[in-house]
């Protein structure tokens, strides 16, 4: 267990200098997720076409590093791809922490694989694999219409 | 006082933490056990127990004995008027819903008012605020200041002649703030209203002496107290133990059963329904002898060297900021670092061996006040030493690095 695998410089550089920290013009869809044990806060803003097309996505909220650069990777990767891909790519990264298996995505190019598995020393972080899934769990409720806040506790 | 000699009274602290020695900065969430404490709690299981209060056998007399011990140490150990007035709860919040229950069933009608403080731990909160949903309660909260304090006015200008009930804490496990007990409970005093102390961060640190405090209920954890888990303590006046309806139902806490009514004994029986944590409460008649082997005041004048090093140090350290400059601060202290989230800095001091808390520590409402939704917490115990404090301040500065601050 290192600590420089769990704060690599495209975590600190994406905590640090969030992308899509905002909220997103013309958004149709959000949601709020908690993380009530510690107090952080995510809402995200999807502007999802009717061809379930990604158009724009974008957060807003506070926490560790871990979850501010997890939300701002997740609103890099997702934006501008189908919603049936982007569950995909959820699925692959939440798969990724909790049982350690590689991203399997044709659909992302090198930079973008690089850049998710950044995330991948999380997993040796147990306690700290909600946070970098808080954003991707939020994004999903977005997505759905689930009104429901996503709490990390549930 | 040889501290070594103390820790080394902890088995935990043979273990490594990463390959690192384990720093222990976290003991306001749960202290470490002493060895007595668990042996005791093995020796029990292995040589005496049964069920206590129920049985005729001869197990069944030591295992009452034992327990019933403990609560005369209890009783001993916080100065209480009577051995009744020791009741046994599964841990703090217990005591406190228990309180919010059956005060509230019987003394607290709409609109009636509770006040509690801006630095309660949500324990301290939320019992109040199902008695607000059931009952139409009104709960006022007093200010506190930048410094972490709550003044005597601040509680004084909310009290009305709907004033039902005073809940504070002892000490504020963010900012370490001791709060003036003596004086909001004779303010209470004049006007006839009851006192609650959340004494969670009080207990394992200061001397208690109920009949002097005069508060009307008082609850501990005893897993701060260098006991085990799964036990806490209300202490209420008998007065009200006497007036209060039963908490739960069940076996154990009854006088009479029949198909038409039932009728109860007094305190504690009343109040301790069910088969409660035999072997943590017997286990638990170590810590207080442990605690005042060492004697209390002892513990406190040690842990206050420790407090007073560490904020010296951590002022010194220009990326710190502390939480709160209370005048009077317990065995506690929070900080944030620039640029850097609490939970970060848990992660990172963790790499060194060096436990803290990150996080809101159950209290939204003080982070909210002061705007920040969450600390770093370091928290003693009688165990820690200023060799701890160095550590965390070098791991603190590794912290910057990580984040090439």
């Amino acid at each position: 267990m290192d600590l420089k695998e769990l704060y690599q410089e495209i975590i600190l550089d994406h905590g640090k200098n969030p992308r899509n920290k905002k909220k997103c013009d013309g958004f149709n869809k959000d949601a709020k997720g908690n993380n009530p044990l510690c107090g952080d806060k995510i809402h995200v803003f999807l502007k999802l076409n009717d061809e379930k097309h990604v158009e724009d996505i974008s957060f807003e909220g506070e926490g560790c590093a871990i979850s501010i650069a997890s939300a701002s990777i997740m609103t890099e990767i997702i934006k501008g791809k189908d919603f049936n891909v982007a569950k995909k790519i959820l699925e692959n990264f939440i798969n990724m922490l909790k049982e350690g298996s590689k991203p399997s995505i044709n659909s992302l190019s090198d930079n973008e694989n690089t850049t998710i598995m950044s995330l991948s020393g999380v997993k040796q972080f147990p306690m700290r694999v909600k946070c970098a899934t808080l954003a991707w769990h939020t994004f999903l409720h977005a997505a759905e219409d689930n009104k429901k806040v996503v709490n990390t506790e549930k | 006082m040889d501290i070594k000699e103390i820790k080394s009274k902890f088995p935990i602290f043979t273990n490594k933490v990463k390959g690192k020695k384990l720093v222990y900065l976290d003991s306001a969430n749960s202290s470490q056990k002493p060895k007595v404490v668990i042996d005791r709690i093995s020796n029990f299981y292995s040589k005496e127990f049964s069920n206590v209060g129920r049985s005729m056998h001869s197990l069944a007399v030591t295992a009452t004995n034992r327990f019933e011990e403990t609560r005369d140490l209890i009783k001993n150990f916080i100065n209480a008027k009577f051995r009744e007035e020791i009741i046994f709860t599964k841990n703090a919040t217990e005591g406190i819903n228990l309180v919010a229950t059956t005060y509230g069933e019987k003394f607290i009608q709409d609109k009636d008012e509770i006040i509690i403080t801006e630095l309660e731990h949500h324990a301290n909160y939320v019992p109040w605020h199902f008695l607000r949903k059931r009952k139409g309660a009104v709960i006022k909260f007093a200010e506190c200041d930048k410094q972490g304090e709550v003044s005597i006015n601040s509680i004084k200008q909310l009290i009305t002649n709907k004033t039902k009930l005073i809940a504070v804490t002892h000490v504020s496990n963010v900012t370490g703030t001791i709060m003036p007990l003596s004086k909001i409970i004779d303010l209470a005093k004049t006007k006839k209203i009851p006192v609650l102390i959340d004494g969670c961060q009080g207990a394992p640190h200061i001397k208690l002496d109920m009949q002097k405090l005069d508060c009307d209920f008082y609850v501990m954890s005893c897993h701060k107290m260098y006991g085990p888990t799964g036990v806490g303590i209300l202490y209420a006046k008998k007065k009200w133990l006497d007036e209060l309806p039963p908490y739960q139902g069940g076996g154990g806490m009854i006088d009479e059963v029949k198909k038409n009514d039932i009728s109860f004994p007094e305190s504690p029986t009343k109040f301790e329904a069910g088969t409660l944590q035999t072997a943590e409460i017997v286990g638990f008649a170590e810590s207080i002898r442990f605690i005042e082997n060492i004697g209390i005041k002892n513990i406190t004048q040690h842990e206050k060297e420790i407090t007073e090093y560490g904020l010296e140090k951590l002022k010194k350290n220009n990326s710190v900021s502390i939480i709160g400059d209370p005048k009077e601060r317990g065995a506690i202290i929070s900080f944030t670092i620039k640029g850097i989230h609490p939970h970060d800095i848990a992660t990172i001091l963790d790499d060194d061996g060096v436990a803290i808390r990150a996080g809101h520590h159950c209290c939204q409402i003080l982070h909210e006040k002061m705007g920040i939704p969450a600390t770093a917490r370091a928290s003693l115990g009688i165990y820690n030493s200023k060799e701890d404090i160095d550590i965390l301040n070098e791991s603190i500065n590794k912290c910057n690095k990580v984040f090439n601050n």
